[in-house]
């Protein structure tokens, strides 16, 4: 089928979200195995091209995204509709990145503040989600990012984020003793 | 050296601290405890106007601090061969971590961005189409879902009267109309469950009985785009229900 690959690229192009190989394969009709070189074609013919916008590979799917070299033009275009991070928020997101499932009072006792108020924020932005209740007397709630964290971030998946070791080089014990890398979640 | 430190510029106790260590030149793992405490406090006294929640937090490490100095002055008891544990170490250990989270902070700051730095193709007319695009409907979670709940409550206007019928509404009775009423549409928005009549009881006997049929994975819940409507379908054929069809004292609802 010569023309798979207009179709394939037709179906991100005007996909709401990052298309999955799963949703592609049901779309198009064919087997993942013919869609995969296709969408391996079209990575490379966009990342050779040099244009403004590329194919990336967004939460476990592809999707057409302007390139990042271009952030201080585009940026103009954002003014009013980019979502402004606290630092407190932002701290928040970093730690239920790295240790999901986490509860509320693992958090608080990571950042010594209480952050009831900035984890509803991003809850209502959609950036967490509940994943269930930790089974501990309270039962407390577990939260994980979300899909959408992941589309924000340009992230493929959470393995895509830098492991904790880069970012505490001068502290070689304190790693190996406890290790946090993320682990990917459903 | 008297330079005026702000304590709302700072997220919490910890990031105060780190500061003051960094700007005191010390080193991470030994701590100069009597100094690093004697600045704390005297930041601490400044911030007596501060509103109650947060001057709490910067209080409860102060007390820490104050522990943890107090502890350092007793003598090292010798005639005990096991080793003692330095009375920083819990300190020392929880501003490492929250270093790291920091630093992670500061890279989500800089990641590029979608809507600040990175753009998508802009679809609009998706809007146009809502409630034909049922392709691409997502999976929502419970917090979705009751959020809708609220906003639904809010709607509700406020009972005025006061009539005292006591009306016992069974969640399972729930369960059964609403599978009765799937079974005849197939799919029905989160509004359309709830019908404007339904009393304040009503509306949260069927909140009840749609968050059990979840459970049961008797029906799902979706979504086209975050705030969108939220539509409900059986999850699995109508002929099977009855095998699910909960018995009324397990529910543990009255």
């Amino acid at each position: 089928m010569n023309n798979l690959r207009q179709l394939v690229e037709a179906f991100i192009f005007a996909s709401d979200g990052p298309l999955s190989l799963d949703r592609l394969s049901v779309l198009t009709e064919q087997p993942k195995a013919l869609i995969r070189p296709v969408i391996e074609q079209l990575l490379q013919d966009y990342a050779a091209s040099e244009r403004g916008f590329y194919l990336a590979e967004i939460a476990g799917g592809y999707q057409f995204r302007t390139v990042a070299e271009l952030a201080p033009w585009l940026r103009k275009l954002s003014k009013d509709r980019a979502t402004r991070f606290s630092k407190a928020a932002l701290e928040t997101l970093a730690i239920i990145a790295y240790r999901q499932p986490a509860t509320r009072a693992e958090i608080e006792y990571l950042r010594g503040v209480d952050s009831g108020g900035v984890m509803k924020t991003l809850l209502d932005k959609n950036l967490l989600r509940i994943l269930g209740k930790k089974d501990v007397p309270g039962r407390p709630m577990m939260y994980g990012t979300s899909r959408h964290f992941l589309e924000l971030f340009g992230l493929r998946d959470l393995n895509d984020l830098p492991t904790l070791k880069e970012f505490a080089a001068l502290d070689p014990e304190m790693i190996e003793a406890d290790p946090l890398d993320p682990e990917p979640v459903g | 050296m008297s330079i005026q430190i702000r304590v709302e510029n700072f997220s919490g106790p910890l990031d105060l601290l780190l500061h003051l260590i960094k700007s005191h030149e010390m080193d991470i793992y030994d701590i100069r405890i009597v100094e690093i405490t004697e600045q704390y406090l005297t930041i601490i006294e400044q911030m007596q106007q501060l509103d109650l929640d947060v001057a709490g937090e910067f209080l409860l490490m102060a007390a820490t601090l104050v522990h943890i100095k107090s502890r350092m002055l007793l003598p090292v008891s010798e005639d005990v061969g096991e080793e003692e544990e330095d009375p920083r170490a819990e300190l020392v250990k929880r501003l490492l971590e929250y270093q790291r989270y920091k630093d992670v902070a500061e890279l989500f700051q800089q990641l590029p961005q979608l809507e600040r730095d990175i753009f998508l193709g802009q679809f609009q007319l998706a809007d146009f189409f809502e409630g034909d695009s049922e392709e691409n409907e997502v999976a929502i979670g419970i917090y979705q879902l009751a959020d809708a709940f609220h906003q639904l409550m809010k709607d509700q206007p406020v009972e005025s009267f006061h009539e005292v019928v006591r009306e016992s509404l069974s969640v399972a009775t729930y369960i059964e109309r609403i599978v009765e009423k799937l079974t005849e549409k197939i799919r029905l928005s989160f509004r359309e469950f709830f019908s404007a009549e339904f009393s304040r009881n009503e509306l949260i006997v069927t909140f009840l009985a749609t968050l059990e049929l979840v459970k049961m994975r008797a029906v799902n819940i979706e979504q086209v785009d975050a705030f969108s409507e939220i539509w409900l379908a059986l999850s699995i054929p109508p002929d099977q229900l009855s095998q699910i069809s909960p018995e009324k004292d397990l529910l543990g609802y009255e």
